[in-house]
């Protein structure tokens, strides 16, 4: 991995061994990296890898320890993101880093509004965002508010405040986690057009094969090296896998098809927009799982499957249709009634939704248990520990024990925590909602095979995902979602292709 | 074979960055001081005011110094349960004053227009009846913030107005005075409260040690304490693992009403009188010695005997710089640092836990990318 073999010509911006320790945690061990003007130079590695810590080097937003940045052949030293952006390197972040209460106008100039002696030039700042914004193809007022946005408006909003310093090099920290199919591709034109200009780009995300689609170098990171580098013509998903994790990418496969009783059955659910009454999230959707069977729904963001997933846990008051739980109607009951009947939701943003940040990982773990820990009043000690040291060892949890801070786990390990706290209550039907997002591809399939053998002893899974692959790992059945509709089943023998046509996404840009 | 290898890896690599980042001693022991801040605090303040008076270490001060204490630790008490929740209660101070207010009305004897009869209510029956009125005040917050879903200091700042006003309407601003009762009405004992000891510790004191411990029985040991520092903690999350999180809140303002109400039996009694001011910017002193005690406003953290402590730093102190002859503009300076030097430590406190927690890198990807609310959920493809 060494650049000799590159021509030099073209190399903008290096990391020459580049060291970062946080305490004693070594987050970068001598990295060499290279940014090439008019091309994409896309970095992989799993959570943890140290992506984005190489990023905020490169950024200005951290320091390395030791080891230098080269720009334009000479050593550089930021002490901040403003010197980085006089320099013309820009990064999104993956957390967008909007004001929601200005405009788009105020967000795109903030911190170097255009001054004149009478005040700040609105009028001139409102023109250049038009013609941003025009340039994105995003048809958006300047002077919207940003919370009037939908997402992924919002993070075109944020790529042209990078564009508007007429950057020379732009980092993506993952932009398309928030981005429908159609921005997307729009956002990969952009790239294009910028690369044209001679824009050095590098890029990030946890969609490979997205991310495969606009490489031209790509550079995998592992533990904190390199240990990979191609050009993008040389390279497949396979060859990436391999690098980021060291083996070959396998979730799993479906349990023996030993169906019992239907377990959960939905029948007509339909959920409104609160924002637009019209408009319905989840359609008129009924769906059956047996005891033992594994359900994915697939869909692309927006497509209605957390609404669902959350009004089946209990979640959110006003919904038509009916859930029935091992012939139990749900109607009316609370989430703690049904989760005291055997019905649990996995929540798709675990930091949200899904984890208690002031708690330990054994107080996680038992909260959903508490009823059943009480002895004369009082929670008993021992029947906590002893739950909390089972679910610890049932779900493969990496952790000092169960003293140790929730924050001290890696996501995959987090994820594994509120997996377990829903396992722990015994459920017959376990809901999870996107259950892979921000864990890492070992992880993954470790989450994977726990809910395969579950269901193997009886438990009726459903998981969603946006991740076509995920769905051909451990599901013996394939839901497509689309605009709140099922539009689509599919078997475990289905392919990639049928799901992705199916959902209306585009196969290949 | 897969199955195996992408096992051991990911455990390679979890274990690494799973180390809960261990410290060297020395560091140990700053975190040990930064943790018992409080009780340092109070070390230092008896310490300080035992040279400058010769009064202020015997036991006889210490106790009258703590019969003071009672009153704000009953109502930081509360308070801590409130804001363990995420909330603020600001309507205390004002309960208390009203509570008090009810007392003396119930003691002076109620006219029964319709018997033509005055009714003097024993003295258990006063204390009940202000009590319930303690616990309808903080129903009221409690409903106003769990089901009409009201910004807790908006709510709690509108109950301290209408508190308060109504405990100057009852008198039209006058005290009642003389609450000692008439034995031949049967309603003697309501000075038993703030004049009474029990081996020689006043009651007042004993009251909020038994509200102290059955707090935090109630803290550490049950399912609502569980329930409390959950919702506090992470509020959507205890909502989808079942706790019922609306009950939680309305219960918390419930409990620091019924804690305002006890505050304000004892100050009634120990004064016998009681005037409609009492208790005026109580709140301020019992949140701070909430956050004296270590709690954090943004909920989930803190505990009683912090809580405990804060108040005994602000009682002894500001009784301390009474005794020494400070003046009284300059004890609410002293009062005003120190109140921002705990937030300050508290500040310290929480950033270095948080940092802790992100030596693992955080949760990329679409976890973080995507904010909660509304906007999470009706984004919509166009594709």
């Amino acid at each position: 991995m060494t650049t000799a073999t590159e021509t030099p010509d073209g190399i903008v911006l290096s990391a020459r061994h580049v060291v970062k320790t946080y305490g004693g945690t070594r987050a970068l061990k001598g990295v060499n990296f290279d940014i090439r003007r008019g091309s994409v130079t896309t970095l992989f590695g799993e959570n943890g890898a140290g992506k984005s810590t190489l990023m905020k080097i490169l950024a200005g937003v951290e320091k390395p320890t030791s080891g230098e940045i080269v720009l334009d052949g000479e050593t550089v030293e930021f002490n901040s993101t403003v010197e980085a952006r006089d320099l013309g390197i820009s990064i999104i972040h993956q957390e967008l880093s909007l004001a929601p209460n200005l405009s788009v106008r105020d967000n795109i100039f903030m911190g170097r509004e255009l001054q004149t002696p009478y005040g700040v030039d609105f009028a001139e700042e409102a023109r250049q965002t038009a013609k941003l914004m025009e340039e994105l193809e995003e048809d958006v007022d300047p002077l919207t508010p940003v919370s009037a946005l939908r997402l992924g408006q919002q993070q075109i909003v944020e790529i042209a405040r990078a564009l508007s310093v007429n950057s020379r090099i732009l980092i993506m920290d993952e932009p398309t986690s928030a981005l429908s199919a159609s921005e997307v591709a729009v956002l990969f034109g952009l790239i294009d057009e910028l690369k044209s200009r001679g824009v050095a780009i590098v890029y990030i995300s946890h969609h490979l094969e997205e991310a495969l689609q606009v490489t031209d170098h790509a550079v995998v990171l592992r533990d904190g090296s390199v240990t990979a580098i191609a050009e993008a013509k040389d390279i497949d998903l396979g060859w990436i896998v391999r690098n980021m994790v060291g083996e070959n990418y396998d979730l799993g496969e479906p349990p023996p098809e030993d169906f019992g009783e239907v377990a959960l059955s939905v029948r007509g659910i339909s959920v409104a927009d609160p924002a637009n009454p019209k408009r319905m999230l989840v359609d008129n959707v009924s769906l059956d799982v047996r005891s033992g069977e594994v359900v994915c729904i697939y869909g692309l963001m927006g497509a209605g499957r957390t609404e669902l997933l959350e009004v089946v846990a209990g979640r959110g008051a006003s919904a038509a249709g009916e859930v029935w739980l091992k012939g139990e109607d749900l109607s009316g009951m609370s989430i703690a009634e049904r989760l005291a009947k055997g019905l649990g939701l996995v929540p798709e943003d675990r930091q949200q939704d899904g984890l208690v940040q002031t708690m330990t990982v054994g107080r996680n773990l038992s909260l959903a248990s508490l009823p059943r820990l009480m002895s004369r009043l009082v929670l008993s000690r021992g029947r906590e520990r002893d739950l909390v040291e089972a679910a610890i060892g049932s779900v493969g949890v990496k952790t000092a024990g169960g003293e140790a801070m929730i924050g001290s786990l890696s996501g995959g390990n987090q994820q594994k925590v509120v997996v377990g706290k829903i396992f722990a209550t015994n459920p017959d039907v376990i809901l999870l909602d996107e259950p892979t997002r921000g864990v890492d591809v070992g992880a993954k399939g470790e989450i994977f095979r726990l809910l395969a053998a579950r269901a193997a002893e009886g438990l009726a899974v459903v998981y969603s995902t946006s991740e076509v692959g995920e769905c051909l790992s451990i599901a013996h059945r394939i839901i497509v979602m689309s605009r709140g509709r099922i539009v689509a089943e599919f078997g475990a023998d289905t392919t990639k292709e049928e799901i992705m046509a199916a959902s209306g996404e585009a196969v290949a840009v | 074979m897969s199955k195996n290898g992408s096992l051991t890896v990911s455990k390679a690599t979890t274990e690494e960055r799973v180390q809960p980042a261990r410290r060297s001693p020395r560091l140990n022991l700053g975190r040990l001081l930064l943790e018992g801040r409080a009780f340092l605090a109070l070390i230092v303040v008896i310490v300080v005011f035992s040279i400058l008076s010769s009064n202020y270490f015997t036991v006889n001060n210490m106790l009258t110094m703590s019969s003071h204490v009672a009153v704000y630790a009953l109502l930081a008490i509360g308070q801590l349960l409130v804001i363990l929740n995420g909330g603020i209660d600001l309507s205390v101070g004002s309960t208390l004053g009203f509570s008090g207010m009810v007392a003396g009305f119930l003691m002076q004897g109620v006219t029964l227009k319709m018997f033509g009869d005055v009714l003097y209510p024993s003295v258990w029956v006063v204390v009940i009846a202000v009590i319930l009125v303690g616990a309808f005040v903080g129903l009221v917050n409690g409903t106003l913030v769990s089901r009409f879903r009201v910004a807790p200091f908006v709510a709690t700042l509108g109950t301290l107005y209408v508190v308060r006003g109504f405990a100057l309407l009852m008198t039209n601003g006058l005290t009642y005075n003389d609450l000692g009762g008439r034995p031949e009405l049967g309603n003697t004992g309501f000075d038993w409260l703030g004049f009474n000891h029990i081996a020689k510790i006043p009651i007042g004191v004993i009251v909020m040690i038994v509200a102290a411990a059955a707090v935090s029985l109630m803290l550490n040991r049950t399912v609502f304490g569980r329930w409390l520092y959950a919702s506090g903690g992470n509020e959507r999350a205890a909502e989808l693992s079942g706790v019922p999180v609306r009950k939680v809140k309305v219960w918390v303002y419930v409990a620091s009403g019924v804690c305002s109400a006890l505050a304000g039996l004892i100050l009634t009694s120990e004064l016998t009188s009681a005037g409609p001011t009492a208790g005026t910017t109580y709140e301020l002193t019992a949140i701070a010695a909430v956050v004296i005690g270590g709690a954090a406003l943004t909920g989930g953290r803190g505990n009683i005997r912090g809580t405990l402590l804060g108040a005994f730093v602000i009682g002894f102190l500001s009784d301390g710089l009474v005794i020494v002859g400070v003046s009284a503009y300059w004890q609410t300076v002293f009062m005003g640092a120190v109140i921002v030097a705990a937030v300050l430590l508290n500040a310290v406190q929480y950033r270095g836990g948080r940092k802790k927690g992100r030596r693992a890198e955080p949760p990329a990807g679409r976890a973080t990318a995507v904010p909660p609310g509304p906007e999470a959920a009706t984004t919509q493809t166009r594709g």
